[in-house]
């Protein structure tokens, strides 16, 4: 973000246009235009008034009447406020006047007519950072000695302010030089550059007093600096500080803020010492030493290592380099004699050391950016020409100028045909060299061989100068085509998606609701889910930096967050919810960087469900995918899941997943209700064992003939094992198993039930004929027999 | 003879006018026709009669059985169609009351919106491409032109497993293992989940679902990009919907832009939604950096590409109107029955 009030950037460009117009034209362009705060939008007729008088209001202690002097005439006013003074200036909103609060009306305060409002910096919608000089309570006085009479918002400089997002590849935009550029390019304005003119009127030379070394030239590319003697700390005068409040800084002194001005202005960070504190007048730039420490201008005492670059004096650091000041070298107000800094820093050092040392200041977020070197000079000089119009010391002639590594200018050469064909447009090549030009790329004209400016990093190849004329161009200019018969595919889905699809399909078909949930939770999950501590599940992919221990690692079941769904729900009292969801798992493989990650399809039901309402939806799912070879068998061996109501399903011998009711102590554990259940399903196997030919086969011609059979069986021999007999003798005329009753209780023994089949026979080429379909009874009745243990019921 | 036939004729007639239901009428069908019946009865008297007489009256004991056949069957129909009309008022059901629903689950609307996305690219012959959350680093970052040390890399954006591995925070790595396999043309979007390091709030998921989409090939523009996205604009956002493209900076594509599409709820007059700018941005893209076509082998010079990305939840929240984020992943029934 970068915030400039606009008769800052109108130093440099003239803006004819509407604001909002402005603000249009350079988003598009590339400086977005975040928002356009005007300080002084809803303040009108506000002035300055003088107090000529105040007495005592004849029935309120609280208030007086003073009379106040607004230029063309004398007004009566009212006030409670207890800190203004026969002779002060202050904002008198005169009758009619409009405030963020209102509109102002002649009044009658216990019976005296007041006419207008002495008003407080909270009644303009400022701020002390705005008015450093308000008091913290009552109305503004003025000390800058206003004329009487005139508009608050000129005498305050309450002006319109762009808010601009700049994006990270453009340092040069973060300073009201570089927005005025891009403004100038965009508007087809003329660009004026500050003129920089330092008298140099201290005595001796800036070598005398200093010397600058640099130890890691890698690190550190650059360092100026300039002495300056007869200091003078006082504040800065107003128009100072309203910039620098508009735009975001806080006022500090002449010195801090032409600092911050200069950085602001052209986009350089500059920093000032108190060079009687400089030990030795040397400045050594080099890395910290191992536990060596430095307290901060914010006063943190900062840990400091090797790897962060330091300004030194003879003795100690004095500075993290690009960072921030230390306190034992900082500016106050018995500094007479300062050293100025500018410099250019490593940008990756400064951001990484920033980040250690816990510091993000307006100078760090700069130098991260990768700063120019050549705005080393300009950036001083503007210093030094600010010190010496604000009379706030005496500028040493000549800079200590450290420049081990010089800029190297990038060289393209320029090929419209090349970024006409990239874009799609047919721009003139005479209008790109104009446009670069205005961009102060150098231009050879024969050669087309342009030299990007030094401020402009991010131009480093052809690309990069096809998006300078695309963003001038205006990208909504460039033609919309489509492809052109180029690039031409078959758009289509691969089996797997459109099998995941087919399992959507079928889930919203069962009834289910689709669910979304975080791929990452907590490691308390797998007691949660009663998980043996050597389970294979906890074992995890870690997040190293986690938003929270909830978060801290990629799940290897999805059953805890199904089930966190239903009791979502459980607890919202809804009855009953039937839910599923498809995403991953995440499995680490040993010996491999990457996880297994494992499409999962989780399915979670409650209220109104069973067991079999479960795998029913399970078993259409196989069907609708045309899935053979399914075997259901029950299983105990999962802690999550009721011992007794569980099964596990594999498919061609592959185990796909678990389906049952979830075990008691879970459900609790969760705040689930008892009569919870999850299936949770691998879906590669699913689709791998998925048949999607199909083939007619012919209708039957001839009829079925059905028999019913009814026996006793042991209580524990499952109907899986029945079937199985039954299909094994039943042979070819053996057309359907159907399973139609099971009875346990008073008309059977204990330990036994009661199972009744239908069973349908039928042949392809003939009509079966009673004793044919006898004799394959009786062989099934003799494998239930004899397998089994059953007995016919009659 | 004659006068019995007529008699009995005349008899059964009467009754049939009187008859109220088809049983009573199937007893005078058996009264007058059956075996024993009346009619019955005299033709077995016929052979008492001359030779002369019996044709006579075989013919008119045949008309008197035709007309009675004929009158049963007409009284027949008569009486099933009143049985069936006092049946059919019995039956009278109140068809307001509600009717009987075979329960259907719904899809989240993050399905909803990436289903329509994948159907608008699929129809523009587009593929489907996914790949890991978990992801080398090479993949999310370095291939990306998003070197060590970048600030985009910064772990206050990126969960990280190890100095290796990340969760990847953009579909686009999934571009580079792609364009690493296969060789142009290519025309894939990747749909998937994401990671950022973003804390819980109603516009903020540490866990959100993006689409990229990549075309490379011979001849690609940026014009072509503008048009593609025209396209997807219009399919997602209505016809009326244009597009405004601003530069912006990706390290992976050059030229970079934003894309905004005119505010769906007031078509770019500028309302609450939009906060009153009339556009509301939806997408980031540009044309594929060289460096990401290079490190991918494929020949920036003989090449170009164009790739864009959009987040699904921002996408699902302008479409539905959903003001907090978290009830995507909260998954109550009475959010997700609303879709």
């Amino acid at each position: 973000m970068m915030k400039a009030p606009i008769s800052w950037l109108k130093d440099f460009v003239d803006i004819k246009i509407d604001l909002k117009d402005y603000a249009h034209a350079l988003t598009l362009s590339g400086s977005k235009v975040e928002a356009i705060e005007d300080l002084g939008e809803s303040i009108e007729k506000v002035v300055v008034g003088k107090i000529l008088s105040m007495e005592q209001h004849p029935d309120a202690d609280k208030l007086r009447i003073a009379q106040v002097d607004v230029g063309n005439e004398i007004l009566q006013v009212v006030t409670g406020a207890p800190n203004v003074n026969t002779g002060d200036l202050i904002p008198l909103a005169l009758p009619g006047a409009k405030l963020p609060g209102g509109t102002i009306k002649v009044s009658k305060l216990r019976g005296v007519e007041s006419y207008g409002m002495m008003c407080s910096i909270e009644e303009l919608n400022l701020t002390k950072d705005y008015l450093p000089d308000a008091p913290d309570d009552g109305v503004y006085v003025f000390h800058n000695n206003p004329a009487v009479g005139s508009d608050v918002k000129e005498t305050l400089g309450l002006e319109p302010v762009v808010d601009f997002e700049i994006t990270s590849n453009r340092p040069d935009c973060f300073s009201m030089i570089g927005l005025a550029r891009e403004t100038a390019v965009t508007l087809k304005e003329q660009f004026r550059k500050p003129e920089i003119v330092v008298k140099e009127e201290g005595n001796g030379k800036a070598s005398d007093y200093v010397s600058v070394e640099i130890n890691n030239p890698d690190l550190c590319s650059r360092y100026a600096a300039r002495v300056v003697t007869n200091v003078k700390i006082e504040p800065s005068p107003a128009w100072m500080q309203r910039r620098l409040a508009a735009a975001g800084m806080r006022p500090i002194n002449n010195i801090v803020d032409i600092t911050n001005y200069v950085m602001l202005e052209m986009g350089q960070p500059m920093h000032a010492f108190d060079l009687k504190c400089v030990q030795g007048g040397r400045i050594i730039v080099r890395t910290a030493t191992e536990n060596e420490t430095i307290t901060t201008l914010d006063g943190q005492e900062r840990q400091l290592n090797p790897s962060m670059l330091v300004i030194s004096d003879e003795n100690r650091a004095v500075a993290i380099a690009g960072v921030m000041g230390g306190e034992n070298s900082e500016v106050t107000d018995s500094t007479d004699i300062l050293l100025l800094e500018s410099a250019n820093f490593d940008s990756k050092s400064v951001r990484l050391t920033g980040k250690k040392v816990g510091i993000r200041s307006e100078a760090s977020s700069r130098f991260e950016k990768g700063l120019d070197v050549e705005n080393v000079i300009p950036a001083i000089n503007r210093a030094a020409q600010l010190i010496e119009e604000l009379g706030a010391g005496n500028v040493v002639p000549g800079i200590v100028d450290c420049n081990p590594v010089k800029a190297k200018p990038v060289k393209l050469q320029l090929d419209a045909g090349f970024i006409n064909r990239l874009l799609g447009t047919y721009i003139d090549t005479e209008w790109m060299l104009d446009l670069f030009e205005k961009l102060e790329f150098s231009v050879d004209r024969k050669t087309m061989m342009l030299t990007a400016p030094t401020f402009r990093p991010d131009i480093q190849g052809e690309a990069d100068l096809a998006e300078e004329v695309a963003r001038f161009y205006d990208y909504n200019n460039i033609p919309a085509t489509l492809l052109q018969g180029r690039a031409s595919t078959m758009g289509r889905k691969t089996v797997g998606q459109r099998m995941e699809e087919l399992i959507h399909q079928q889930m919203l078909s069962s009834g289910l609701y689709e669910t979304y949930t975080y791929s990452f939770t907590s490691p308390k999950v797998f007691d949660k889910l009663c998980l043996p501590p050597d389970h294979i599940l906890r074992n995890t992919v870690n997040i190293t930096n986690p938003l929270g221990e909830d978060f801290s690692i990629m799940r290897t079941t999805t059953i805890p967050e199904m089930l966190e769904v239903i009791r979502t729900n459980y607890s919202r009292k809804v009855e009953e919810g039937r839910f599923f969801e498809i995403s991953y798992v995440y499995l680490p493989i040993e010996g491999e960087l990457l996880p297994d990650e494992k499409k999962t399809l989780t399915i979670g039901l409650y209220g109104n469900a069973d067991f079999y309402l479960m795998k029913g939806i399970i078993e259409q799912l196989l069907e609708q995918m045309n899935i053979h070879d399914i075997d259901f068998s029950p299983v105990a061996d999962h802690p999550a899941f009721h011992p007794g109501k569980t099964a596990k399903l594999t498919i061609a011998g592959v185990t796909v997943g678990y389906l049952g009711e979830v075990h008691p102590e879970v459900a609790e554990n969760f705040d689930c209700p008892l009569n919870t259940f999850i299936a949770v399903l691998d879906i590669q196997p699913m689709i791998d064992n998925a048949d999607m030919t199909r083939e007619y086969k012919a209708l039957p011609r001839y009829p079925a003939v059905s028999r019913d059979i009814a026996m006793l069986i042991r209580n524990d021999i499952l109907v899986k094992e029945i079937e199985g007999v039954i299909r094994q003798r039943g042979g070819k005329i053996l057309e359907g198993v159907r399973l139609f009753d099971v009875y346990r209780g008073d008309q059977v023994p204990a330990g036994m039930k009661s199972v009744a089949y239908t069973l349908t026979f039928r042949s392809a080429d003939r009509t079966l004929v009673d004793e044919e379909v006898n004799k394959v009874m009786e062989k099934i009745l003799e494998g239930l027999k004899t397998n089994l243990g059953a007995t016919l019921r009659e | 003879m004659k006068e019995q036939l007529q008699m009995i004729a005349d008899e059964a007639m009467a009754k049939m006018e009187e008859v109220q239901d088809i049983k009573s009428l199937e007893e005078i069908r058996v009264l007058f026709l059956g075996k024993k019946g009346k009619l019955t009865g005299i033709l077995k008297g016929m052979g008492t009669l001359s030779a002369q007489e019996r044709p006579i009256i075989g013919q008119m004991a045949n008309d008197v059985r035709n007309r009675l056949e004929d009158a049963i069957q007409k009284t027949r129909s008569r009486l099933a169609k009143k049985e069936r009309e006092e049946r059919m008022a019995r039956e009278t059901i109140d068809v307001t009351m509600p009717g009987t629903v075979i329960p259907r689950g719904k899809k989240h609307p993050l399905t909803l919106v990436l289903d329509e996305i994948k159907e608008v690219f699929i129809g523009m012959g587009y593929e489907i491409a996914e790949g890991p959350e978990v992801e080398l680093d090479y993949y999310n970052f370095e291939a990306l032109n998003i070197p060590k040390n970048h600030p985009a890399r910064d772990e206050q954006d990126t969960f990280y497993i190890n100095d290796k591995v990340v969760l990847r925070t953009q579909t686009s790595s999934v571009q580079v293992r792609v364009m690493e396999k296969k060789k142009p043309p290519i025309k894939i979007i990747c749909p998937g989940r994401v990671y950022r390091s973003d804390a819980v709030d109603a516009t903020h998921s540490p866990v959100f679902s993006q689409v990229e989409g990549l075309v490379v090939d011979k001849g690609i523009t940026m014009g072509d990009l503008i048009g593609t996205l025209q396209v997807f604009a219009k399919s997602l956002f209505g016809e009326n919907t244009n597009i405004r493209l601003r530069p912006h900076h990706f390290p992976f594509t050059e030229p970079s832009a934003e894309v905004d599409v005119s505010c769906w709820s007031c078509g770019g007059k500028g309302c609450r939604i939009c906060r009153n700018e009339g556009w509301i941005e939806i997408l980031g893209s540009g044309m594929v950096h060289p460096k990401v076509l290079q490190n991918c082998g494929i020949d920036p010079k003989v090449y170009s590409g164009f790739a864009f990305g959009l987040g699904v939840e921002r996408t699902a929240m302008g479409r539905f109107n959903i003001d907090d984020l978290r009830l995507l992943y909260e998954n109550d029934i009475r959010f997700l029955k609303q879709f």
